[in-house]
C-alpha cells in the first residue's frame, strides 16, 4: 500500500511574517519549517504504516528550494521517501493551481490514500484537499479528529459545523486530519540519521501531466494591496485590589455598550 | 442589476443576514437554501433583501459529506448566472466553495472580513498572519466565489418580497463518495455559536479546570464560551470550543480572555477581535500586549464580581 502525505514548508509563525512586492508571501523575511498541522498528517500516515506490512509513505511537497526542509522533517519522523516539486514557474500559484499541480503529482504516484493536514498555518484556507478530491474524482473525508483504516475503507470522526460525524470513504481517497488526531512523534536520533539515506526525487512541472496554467501570472485572484496593521498598543492596565479589577471591567462593559 | 448568489446551508442565522447585507453592495441577492426548510426561510431572507429564494433538498445531503450540495449550488449558478457567489466561512461552506470554484474554473477567496464593489468586481478584504496584515484582492477568473467570516458586517434590513422557486438539480453518483455513517447533532448549549457570537468569554490554564466563572459571565453577557489549547489539551473543555490556530478563529465585537497567557497559537485565533480584555494573574502574560483593558488579577474573584455587577446593572 502506498500513502502520500502532503507537507508544506511555511514561514515560522513566531517570526516576522510579511509580503514581498509581488503580493506573495515573503519567504526571505523569516525562517520556514514544516507546517505544524502537516505533522499530524505525517503522524497518521506513519501510524497506518506501523500497523501494516508493506506500507510506503511518500512525503510530497510543492515549493522552492527550502521546501526540502518539510520533506526532511517527514523523512526523519519515518516517511519512506520524498517528492519535491520545485519549479520557478510555480511561484505565486493560488489554491486552484496548487491543487492542480498536487493532483497531477498524485496521479503519477498512484497512491491508495492521501493524508493531508486540515490547513496550512500560513494561508489557512483549508481547501486544497477538497480541491484535489474534485480534480481526481476521489472521495474526500475532511477534518478528521481520528483516522482509521480497515481494508479498503478509511474512516474518520469529525466535528462538523452542526454535528459530530463518522465518515467512510473507499480507497483511493483523500483524508485531512486535525490536531486532535494525535500528537506527532518527535524524530529520534536514529530517524534523523536514517533520513539522510532516504530517496528524495525532484520534479519539475514538465514531469507532470498538467492541464492548467499556473504561477502568479495565471492566478485566478489578484492581490490589490497588502498592509501591515499598526502594532496594537496595550491599553489601560489595572491591578486588581479590593475589587478594582471587577469595577474596571464592569465600567468597560457599560461604556462600550456591551450590555 | 446583476444577481449575487448567497448560499444558505440549513437554517437562517445571523451570518446569513450578514451575507445578504454584503451581497446588496454588489447586486440583487438571490438566496439558495440547502435543506428541508427552504420555503420557511423566505420571510427572514426577504427582510434582508433577497429578491428570490431558491430551495434545494435531497436525501443525499445528509447521507454524504458536502459534495451533493455542490451539485445543487452548481445548478443554481448555471440557472442564475450570478456576478458572484457568497458563502459563510464554516467548514462545509468553505469546502462547498472550494469544490464549486474548481468546477466553475473560478478564483476563490476564503475568510473575507469585508467585501465591497470594485472596478474589477468584488474587492475582498482578508485579515492574515494572525491579524497582523490586511490583504485586499480581486478575483480575476470566472464567477467570483467568496466565503465570508461571521461579524464581517452588521446586518441591515431591506425589505424585499422574494419569489420562491424549487431548484431543479440532480445529485451525481460521483458525488456519493464520502458516506456519513453516524451523525450526532451537537448538544445545544443555549449559548450563541462561538464563531458567530458578538461577545466571547474564553478560559485557559488559569481556570485550573473550573470553567464555571467563565460560563456564568458568558451567560449574563449573552456570550459564547471559548477555551485555549492548554485548557482543551487538559481535558477541561471540548475541542470544538478551542480558539486558536488549530481551533476556531473568532472575531467578535468583544473578546474576554480569562486565565489565558496568549501564546501565539491562541492569538492567531482571536487577534482580529474588535476589543480585547484580558484577566490574568501574571502581569507579564503576552495577552496584555493586545488588550484594550488588562486586569492583573485572579479570574476566580474578578469574573464572579463582574457577573454580579452586570446582573445588578441589568436589574
Amino acid at each position: 500500500m502506498k500513502i502520500v502525505t502532503l507537507v508544506k514548508y511555511v514561514p515560522d509563525a513566531t517570526g516576522d511574517r510579511g509580503f514581498a512586492e509581488d503580493g506573495t508571501v515573503d519567504r526571505e523575511a523569516t525562517d520556514g519549517l514544516l507546517s505544524e498541522l502537516d505533522e499530524y498528517a505525517v503522524e497518521q500516515a506513519l501510524q497506518i504504516a506501523d500497523d501494516g506490512e508493506d506500507v510506503e509513505v511518500v512525503a510530497l511537497t510543492l515549493g522552492p528550494d527550502d521546501a526540502d526542509d518539510a520533506i526532511k522533517r517527514a523523512l526523519q519522523m519515518g516517511a519512506t521517501s520524498g517528492v519535491h516539486i520545485n519549479d520557478e514557474a510555480v511561484h505565486g500559484s493560488d489554491a486552484p493551481a496548487t491543487s492542480a499541480i498536487l493532483a497531477a503529482a498524485i496521479r503519477k504516484l498512484e497512491p491508495d490514500l492521501v493524508v493531508a493536514g486540515m490547513a496550512s498555518t500560513d494561508g489557512t484556507m483549508g481547501v486544497v484537499p477538497a480541491m484535489i478530491s474534485e480534480r481526481l474524482g476521489w472521495p474526500a473525508a475532511t477534518f478528521g479528529g481520528t483516522l482509521s483504516l480497515d481494508g479498503n475503507t478509511a474512516t474518520i470522526r469529525r466535528d462538523g459545523d452542526a454535528a459530530s460525524q463518522t465518515v467512510e470513504v473507499t480507497l483511493p481517497a483523500i483524508v485531512s486530519v486535525t490536531d486532535q488526531s494525535g500528537e506527532a512523534r518527535y524524530p529520534s536520533m536514529k530517524g534523523i540519521l536514517a533520513a539522510k539515506k532516504k530517496p528524495v526525487e525532484e520534479w519539475e512541472l514538465d514531469d507532470l501531466d498538467l492541464d492548467l496554467e499556473v504561477g502568479l501570472e495565471n492566478a485566478w485572484t489578484a492581490v490589490a494591496s497588502t498592509n501591515p496593521k499598526p502594532a496594537k498598543e496595550a491599553g489601560r492596565q489595572v491591578v486588581d485590589e479590593d475589587g478594582s479589577g471587577a469595577a474596571a471591567l464592569t465600567e468597560f462593559l457599560i461604556n462600550g455598550k456591551y450590555l | 442589476m446583476s444577481q449575487i448568489l448567497v448560499v444558505v446551508d440549513g437554517a437562517v442565522a445571523k451570518p446569513t443576514l450578514e451575507l445578504l447585507t454584503l451581497a446588496r453592495r454588489l447586486g440583487d441577492p438571490v438566496a439558495l437554501v440547502l435543506g428541508a426548510d427552504g420555503a420557511d426561510a423566505a420571510g427572514p431572507l426577504g427582510e434582508y433583501g433577497a429578491v428570490k429564494v431558491l430551495t434545494a433538498d435531497d436525501p443525499a445531503f445528509s447521507e454524504y459529506l458536502v459534495t451533493p450540495k455542490v451539485d445543487a449550488v452548481q445548478a443554481a449558478v448555471e440557472s442564475v448566472q450570478p456576478a458572484a457567489v457568497l458563502f459563510g466561512s464554516s467548514l462545509d461552506g468553505k469546502e462547498i466553495a472550494a469544490r464549486l470554484a474548481v468546477r466553475l474554473g473560478s478564483g476563490l477567496i476564503t475568510d473575507a472580513v469585508d467585501v465591497a464593489a470594485g472596478d474589477d468586481g468584488p474587492l475582498v478584504t482578508q485579515s492574515v498572519f494572525a491579524g497582523n496584515w490586511t490583504v485586499q484582492s480581486n478575483i480575476t477568473h470566472g464567477i467570483p466565489v467568496i466565503t465570508v467570516k461571521a461579524n464581517a458586517v452588521a446586518p441591515e434590513a431591506a425589505q424585499a418580497t422574494p419569489e420562491v422557486e424549487a431548484l431543479s438539480f440532480e445529485v451525481a453518483e460521483s458525488s456519493k463518495g464520502a458516506r456519513i455513517v453516524t451523525s450526532e447533532p451537537k448538544r445545544a448549549s443555549g449559548r450563541p455559536e462561538l464563531t458567530e457570537a458578538a461577545i466571547v468569554v474564553s478560559g485557559g490554564r488559569g481556570t485550573s479546570g473550573d470553567f464555571s466563572p467563565v460560563e456564568e459571565l458568558a451567560d449574563v453577557l449573552g456570550a459564547a464560551v471559548g477555551a485555549s489549547r492548554a485548557a482543551v489539551d487538559s481535558g477541561w473543555y471540548p475541542h470544538s470550543y478551542q480558539v486558536g490556530q488549530t481551533g476556531k478563529t473568532v472575531s467578535p465585537q468583544l473578546y474576554i480572555a480569562a486565565g489565558i497567557s496568549g501564546a501565539i497559537q491562541h492569538r492567531a485565533g482571536m487577534q482580529t477581535s474588535k476589543a480585547i480584555v484580558a484577566v490574568n494573574v501574571d502581569p507579564e502574560a503576552p495577552i496584555f500586549a493586545l488588550a484594550d483593558l488588562g486586569i492583573v488579577g485572579d479570574l476566580k474573584t474578578v469574573l464572579p464580581a463582574v457577573t454580579e455587577a452586570v446582573k445588578q446593572q441589568k436589574g
